[in-house]
């Protein structure tokens, strides 16, 4: 019944394949942004069971994961930004209606 | 049957039973020592921790599934919720006790609410949906599904270094030395990012263009 | 189908019966009791009331010494076994250091008196309590038990309150004393009323946003402690863990308003996203003045280094942590959405905010979270600035006393117990009520700007200075250790001066309540 680091690497597996599903399904631009907050959090709990199984005491994995939630929260914060201004332009957050490059 | 059966039973069922699972098996993931400042899983490698973990995988797997599959952006939303403290669970059985508070305050006390309001304020009714081709959806699938499945045969095919030992975590002051001394260049740089993305949110947000 | 089938299946098919059946069967026997019973309960309703307190405070009191007991037998064993325990070992693995009921038996013989004649059975009654998971299980039922109380009486007393304010009387009928069971009573009320979901609703967003927050407000009961051993996990990181569960509670009430599919709903959802976003900020900066200068997270950790008594609590440490503890206090106000700042279910403008659509037990859910939120940051700021659970005179005068049972019992009471705790608690929330029920409610673009142009960059400056304090501090100089303690005790007299001046000024309008408007209050107000 011992947890290892597999078990952990899986759940991230999958945690990553369905925001990669999400971000090419997805028309509305926020839900393409969820699906990149998944992904970045399989990446941390990848990260974070390196640190624990692998070199517990180098802390590492613990402190590149903070980096990547303060660059995910920076990220969502720009990419709502440009959402709502998208909104503003053109009405709609659907990506596939974004095509020109005209303000 | 009556509303106020249904009411009276199911909430209050549902309220003890969720609220008591919640508090205790949270509580189990996350206890520090008492005396020196550095905090254990529960009890790694006993049943507890195995009980934890696959209820903890079994709900964010389910909520990652249920981003993928969910219609609606606000339901999407708090499936995403489902996952992140799934993940802050996990956090608290790695050990990783600062890490697994900082992705409540970031992830679910502040990302989560603004996508929720970019949502709220990017659509002019509850029930837009934006439909993506069938055909999109299939391929998608099978690229997913083959890269779940490579991933799974590497994961479970490979040997780790590492020895799989399993030490106390670490505690704040030890992360908070780490980053002030090997990690400062980035610390620093981080710092500056975080100010630029400020400027621009602001410069993005104006409401006069 | 509004409505799925297992909730059917669960709901009615098996709780309906029963519960008809126990009424049916208890009815009449209820009001027969009622009609007998009913007139002496409203007699002695006050004893009860005080009999109730009475009796929680020896449990905990009890609880409290037998877990010791059991934990002195447990190192007792491991000593005359000569083996060393560290750490919380009530979560080492029973197989190894577990006692046997015999060895508790031996512990027993040795207390003497009545432990001793009791000790055939104690020993079997006290031989579970070893387990952590019993002890979960005790801590949480206290947990749960104090949730639901918590709420309760605030909501009762935030009435009495508003009704003295107001010059009126509050709730006086029901449970005799003072209306002191209206809040129970409204409680079995609201289960019993309508669930209603209106037509337009995402039903199942509409069902689980209380949730989303009511388990966060009882989840920061998890890591909030009340006294040096009453806490149910003592967590490294209790202060950020507490910090982000009352994040979450934001998403409850976005969802909430969303889900309600009205436009007065949607309105108190934003607004209450963007006051909680951005008065996070300022509450998580005032919060880290105490981290600063006690350079720990653990809640525990941070009350330990105030037991010098009322002028070493940590609001009188330097001016920036007095100013601080205001804005602290501000920002906790803003994040409970209490007037002032209740902008999101602004009545007057907004229908009922994001509770517009709402009724019954969901209802009641939000006004649980809200009334547990508010006490638990009253407890952080009790712990953060006002020492925590430790009394105004220093702990070390207690050491006098030894370390015997009445002892202890006094020095709970004297110097640090949980006691205090609740007291400073009970205090700052009564200023919360007060505060509600005295100041008008101010406009969403005032709270926006008293948040980010005034207490934003009062917090940095607040901060910067107590973090150049600290620094001060560890120089170890003589001219600044002066500098230090006078600053101390002129903080600490102008507190004292507030807490004088307080309870003089009640016993002032107590005195001169005859000046004071309508005549229910003459003939009303207790003492009168």
């Amino acid at each position: 019944m011992t947890i290892g680091l597999t078990h952990y690497l899986i759940v991230a597996a999958i945690m990553f394949v369905a925001g990669l599903f999400t971000m090419m399904t997805k028309r509305n631009a926020i839900g393409i942004l969820i699906g990149v907050e998944l992904v970045l959090n399989a990446a941390t709990v990848n990260l974070v069971a390196f640190d624990r199984y692998m070199g517990p005491d180098r802390l590492d994995g613990q402190i590149t994961a903070i980096f990547v939630i303060v660059l995910a929260a920076a990220e969502a914060a720009l990419a709502v930004g440009i959402c709502i201004n998208v909104y503003k332009n053109l009405s709609t957050v659907d990506v596939d209606r974004a095509n020109s490059l005209r303000g | 049957m009556t509303n106020t059966k249904h009411n009276l039973t199911s909430c209050l069922l549902r309220l003890v039973v969720a609220g008591g699972g919640v508090l205790l098996f949270s509580s189990q993931a996350a206890f520090a020592s008492e005396a020196s400042g550095v905090t254990n899983a529960a009890a790694p490698g006993g049943l507890l921790e195995a009980a934890l973990f696959y209820f903890v995988a079994l709900v964010a797997v389910v909520s990652s599934l249920g981003v993928c599959f969910s219609k609606d952006i606000v339901r999407m939303a708090v499936w995403l919720f489902g996952a992140l403290g799934s993940v802050a669970v996990m956090y608290f059985l790695l050990a990783a006790n600062f890490l697994g508070a900082i992705q409540l305050i970031v992830y679910a006390g502040g990302t989560l609410i603004l996508l929720v309001f970019g949502v709220m304020l990017t659509s002019k009714s509850p029930w837009v949906k934006f439909e993506c081709p069938k055909i999109e959806m299939l391929f998608a699938g099978i690229i997913c599904a083959a890269l779940l499945g490579c991933l799974c045969i590497v994961l479970t095919d490979a040997t780790w270094a590492g020895t799989m030992q399993v030490v106390p975590g670490a505690s704040v002051e030890a992360i908070g030395k780490i980053l002030i001394t090997k990690y400062l260049v980035p610390f620093e740089v981080a710092g500056v990012l975080l100010m630029i993305v400020m400027v621009g949110a602001a410069h993005l947000a104006r409401q006069d263009d | 189908m509004r409505i799925l089938l297992w909730k059917l299946w669960m709901g009615y098919r098996i709780f309906g019966p029963i519960i008809e059946l126990l009424m049916a069967m208890f009815r009449p026997f209820a009001v027969a009791m009622y009609r007998m019973g009913g007139p002496i309960v409203a007699q002695m309703a006050g004893m009860i009331l005080i009999s109730a307190v009475v009796a929680v405070c020896v449990g905990v009191w009890a609880h409290a010494m037998l877990f010791g007991f059991v934990d002195e037998s447990i190192l007792a064993t491991a000593a005359s076994a000569g083996v060393e325990l560290t750490g919380a070992f009530s979560y080492v693995s029973p197989a190894t250091w577990g006692l046997t009921p015999s060895q508790i038996a031996v512990q027993l013989q040795q207390v003497g008196g009545v432990a001793a004649n009791m000790s055939g059975v104690a020993q079997y009654l006290l031989w579970p309590v070893q387990f952590g998971i019993v002890r979960d299980l005790v801590g949480l039922g206290a947990l749960m038990g104090l949730f639901n109380i918590i709420p309760v009486y605030t909501i009762w007393w935030e009435r009495k309150v508003a009704g003295r304010i107001q010059s009126r009387l509050g709730p006086m009928r029901v449970g005799g004393w003072h209306g002191w069971s209206q809040s129970p009573a409204d409680g079995i009320k609201l289960l019993l009323k309508e669930d209603l979901i209106p037509d337009g609703a995402d039903a199942p967003l509409f069902r689980l946003a209380p949730y989303f927050n009511i388990i966060p407000s009882a989840l920061a009961f998890v890591a909030l402690p009340f006294g040096a051993t009453y806490v149910f996990r003592e967590l490294d990181v209790a202060l950020i863990f507490i910090l982000g569960v009352l994040g979450v509670e934001v998403l409850g009430v976005m969802l909430a308003g969303w889900a309600s599919n009205n436009k007065w709903s949607v309105y108190g959802a934003m607004r209450e996203a963007c006051q909680m976003v951005s008065y996070e900020i300022p509450l998580g900066m005032a919060l880290l003045l105490p981290v600063v200068t006690t350079g720990t997270l653990n809640l525990t950790k941070i009350v330990d280094a105030q037991s010098g008594g009322w002028f070493h609590w940590l609001v009188f440490s330097s001016p920036f942590a007095f100013i601080g503890f205001i804005a602290f206090f501000v920002a906790s106000l803003a994040s409970c959405k209490r007037a002032p700042f209740d902008l999101p279910e602004a009545e007057s403008e907004l229908v009922a905010g994001f509770l517009t659509e709402y009724s019954g037990i969901r209802w009641s859910f939000f006004f649980f979270a809200e009334y547990a939120a508010m006490f638990v940051v009253c407890g952080l700021a009790a712990i953060l600035f006002l020492g925590g659970w430790h009394s105004p005179l220093p702990a070390s005068w207690g050491a006098a006393l030894g370390d015997a049972w009445y002892a202890r019992g006094v020095k709970g009471l004297l110097f640090s117990g949980p006691v205090w705790f609740v007291a400073k608690c009970v205090f700052l929330l009564y200023v919360q009520i007060w505060i509600r029920w005295t100041l008008p409610r101010i406009r969403i673009d005032q709270v926006l700007y008293a948040c980010v142009q005034v207490l934003l960059p009062l917090t940095m400056l607040m901060l910067l200075g107590t973090t150049v304090w600290v620094w001060a501090s560890t120089s170890e100089c003589e001219t600044w250790a002066m500098v230090t303690a006078i600053t101390r005790y002129v903080l600490g007299g102008i507190g004292l001066m507030f807490a004088f001046a307080f309870p003089a000024i009640a016993a002032y309008g107590f005195y001169h309540r005859r000046a004071m408007v309508g005549n229910l209050v003459q003939d009303a107000m207790p003492g009168s």
